[in-house]
């Protein structure tokens, strides 16, 4: 599922439409109705967008033929999605087999009952839960229960540069904030952007925060945050990652007018491609998108890839990711016992098949099941792939997307008071105290 | 939905057609009183399917609203009564006052920005003249686009690096469109008239076409010219018009909502966060539907209010014809 990410958020023009419109019809059961299935089929609500499309649905129709139950399954708009299967759950219309993202959603769903317990099941099949590198059950996990199986593709967020620009103007990928500040400088000097940013999707400059954090605090802080211990956010590493960020601001390390750029339109990955940035802060299904939308720049070997560069004095390790571990499904606790045969049959026989993992492979993305160096080894993008694999497989933490990982309420004000701060309107204390008051709702 | 549904608008047209030819047949008291009866049965037969949709998609679900709000709620969980907690909540946030303010902004700026466009187009366009229907078709052309494709369009044509600017190579339209809080409101104001001033102007054309010409002819004679016969006919005989273009206009702009969404987010920060997205936001990306449907209350009573009074400012007799009193 390379795009999950890129898609859930992308999708915002077109889901738009839909969005208004379930606004507007959220007291019916729309086409929610269909969704609980007939006796025997269980629902399942996906993402749409390619290649996930293709795969899943694949994979659907090839568990169907084993003859073990159906999967009914039905294609939404990522962001109208995330709207709609709130309130079909709310209005006990949800499907068997849920999509969400971990995280803080989840938890919602796990403290109301709505979705199964899977522990005690994953306990029984040792086998199917083994299959998974272990960085992907934390986001799955609420108060160590098991509540959602993890799916598709790993999608750290990676430093990408411009092998070319940096070439031109005598810089290298940095791997300390000096070398940052350095080659922020360099480029400006010859004339290209140094950072490509769509900060008008506000998740965009998030990524930078989740980094700057880490390095500054380590991934301990943001743990703190996310389990909503008391004035977590008031910890001093969150002012200083606000300081970092007025740095970024005073050295224009942006592109001119990122503020008004937006990442649907995926501008940010053509300065890229047209030579006229230098680096970017990129989710790991932006390699696709640039193989794909950037002529020949991926397969010239024009892109590079690195690791967030560390910060003098702080806590964060260079291996250090944070980024989305994997996308997740969960098990509604309204549908009904065979429904519940049928889809924990398809999580053990049919979610993440061999026939699923060549198929991200093939997309550019890394599954999150184990045993992929050969595969990996062999497809056409092997050098990144492998270090991404290996990245994913020796990072001492992985912390969840910040906008996942929190609960939604926070995600909301984080985005907003994000923005803010990238726009120069709000100081690094602010930030943080705005930030601290979401802790108590 | 809501505004489409008027019962009082189906119950009494019939009734207003009728009643000259009942007045004709008028013999006894016993035959007009069992007319008039029949006359009511048929009166309430014919709003029923009306006010049965209005009932059902439009009150009940206030009704829904305003329990809501008075209520706790994440959307999946258990509804908890909690009193005003959720007013107190809606009430004490700054950026629902904030929201508040916007949308009031919003609606004066569209209004005066939208009305003398669409009032003078609506004037030209009511000519005879071929080219003018040529001009006509053209002006028409973004009332056929949803305001989602037009948001999406926008957006890349506003992009710094790829839309506009570069492509036309002029460097002064190269400005921080969307995400500076002043220029931000002038793209969306822009937008917004470039959407919806076609639609007023077909409704002012049909309403200028609509004065008698007699009217024109006797000004002609008594030596009026055509920015004399402009205000002293066209603007006075467009008196009406004007009082629905502008509840449209008023109410349309309180619930405006689709364009700002899908092209701002209500950003850079809160500045284009207007009262009817912060309920959105709140309530489907938030999740606190009790303070979400606060805000949804505040917002009937507000644009009810405004509706009532874009209607009073036209005077109390507003439903009488626009033609008698030239």
């Amino acid at each position: 599922m390379k795009n999950i990410q890129l898609s859930r958020r992308s999708a915002l023009g077109a889901a738009a439409g839909l969005s208004a419109l379930s606004l507007a019809a959220c007291g019916t059961s729309g086409p929610g109705g269909s969704g609980s299935g007939g006796a025997d089929s269980a629902g399942y609500w996906a993402l749409s967008g390619e290649p996930n499309e293709t795969i899943t649905e694949d994979t659907v129709t090839a568990f169907n033929e084993l003859g073990k139950g159906s999967i009914e399954l039905t294609f939404f708009q990522n962001d109208a999605y995330k709207q709609k299967i709130r309130t079909a759950i709310g209005a006990g219309e949800a499907p068997a087999v849920i999509t969400g993202w971990g995280g803080g959603g989840l938890r919602t769903y796990a403290e109301e009952e709505q979705v199964d317990d899977l522990t005690d099941w994953l306990g029984e099949n040792t086998d199917v839960k083994d299959r998974f590198i272990e960085s992907v059950w934390a986001a799955a996990t609420v108060d160590e229960q098991v509540y959602a199986m993890p799916t598709g593709a790993a999608q750290p967020i990676i430093l990408f540069h411009n092998k070319t620009v940096p070439e031109n103007i005598g810089a290298e990928a940095p791997e300390s904030w000096e070398d940052l500040l350095g080659a922020i400088e360099k480029a400006h000097s010859a004339g290209v952007a140094p950072i490509s940013l769509a900060g008008q999707s506000r998740w965009t400059s998030m990524m930078w925060l989740e980094y700057l954090l880490d390095r500054v605090g380590g991934p301990d802080v943001f743990a703190r945050i996310a389990a909503g211990e008391p004035d977590s956010w008031l910890d001093d590493a969150v002012v200083e990652m606000g300081k970092k960020v007025e740095e970024l601001l005073e050295a224009k390390a942006f592109v001119e007018g990122f503020e008004s750029m937006a990442a649907d339109s995926n501008t940010d990955q053509a300065l890229m491609w047209s030579d006229k940035a230098a680096l970017m802060l990129h989710g790991g299904w932006t390699y696709g998108g640039m193989k794909s939308g950037g002529g020949s720049f991926v397969q010239d070997g024009r892109l590079g890839y690195g690791p967030f560069p560390t910060i003098e004095g702080g806590k964060g390790e260079l291996a250090n990711l944070v980024g989305n571990p994997a996308g997740y499904v969960s098990l509604s606790a309204s549908a009904s016992d065979e429904q519940k045969t049928v889809a924990k049959a398809f999580f053990a026989e049919g979610l993440m098949t061999d026939a699923v993992s060549e198929a991200l492979i093939e997309s550019g993305s890394v599954p999150i099941v184990k045993g992929q160096d050969e595969a990996l080894a062999a497809s056409d993008d092997a050098d990144y792939l492998q270090w991404v694999y290996t990245s994913m497989q020796d990072a001492p933490s992985f912390t969840q997307s910040w906008d996942q990982a929190l609960q939604p309420t926070a995600a909301e004000e984080l985005l907003v008071n994000t923005e803010q701060l990238f726009l120069g309107k709000l100081s690094p204390e602010q930030f943080a105290e705005n930030m601290n008051a979401t802790l108590e709702a | 939905m809501v505004s489409s549904v008027d019962p009082t608008a189906v119950t009494s047209m019939p009734g207003r057609r009728r009643a000259p030819g009942q007045d004709a047949a008028e013999s006894s008291p016993g035959a007009v009183r069992s007319q008039r009866e029949r006359l009511m049965t048929s009166h309430v037969l014919f709003a029923l399917p009306a006010l049965l949709f209005f009932l059902v998609f439009a009150v009940l679900p206030l009704l829904g609203v305003v329990v809501l709000s008075f209520t706790s709620w994440n959307g999946i969980g258990a509804i908890e009564f909690t009193g005003l907690v959720s007013w107190k909540d809606a009430l004490t946030r700054e950026t629902t006052w904030h929201g508040l303010l916007l949308v009031l902004f919003m609606i004066a700026a569209t209004w005066l920005l939208q009305t003398p466009l669409s009032i003078l187009l609506g004037t030209f366009l009511a000519g005879q003249q071929k080219y003018r229907n040529v001009l006509a078709v053209m002006y028409f052309l973004p009332m056929l686009l949803s305001s989602a494709a037009i948001a999406i369009t926008f957006k890349s044509l506003l992009d710094p690096n790829f839309g506009i600017p570069s492509g036309l190579n002029l460097a002064f339209l190269k400005q921080n469109w969307l995400g500076d809080s002043f220029l931000v409101w002038v793209v969306l104001l822009a937008i917004i008239a470039w959407q919806f001033i076609p639609f007023h102007t077909l409704i002012y054309q049909g309403a200028v076409r609509q004065i008698p010409q007699t009217m024109y002819e006797a000004a002609q004679i008594d030596g009026a010219g055509r920015v004399r016969q402009f205000f002293s006919i066209t603007l006075p005989q467009l008196k009406y018009t004007l009082i629905t273009s502008s509840t449209l206009m008023v109410v349309g702009a309180l619930t405006y909502f689709d364009i700002i969404f899908v092209l701002t987010q209500g950003g850079p920060g809160k500045s284009t966060r207007i009262l009817p997205l912060d309920m959105y936001l709140t309530g489907f990306r938030g999740n606190e539907m009790g303070v979400a449907s606060s805000l949804a209350v505040i917002l009937v009573v507000l644009g009810l209010g405004l509706a009532l009074a874009v209607q009073r400012l036209g005077g109390k007799d507003a439903s009488a014809s626009q033609m008698e009193g030239a």
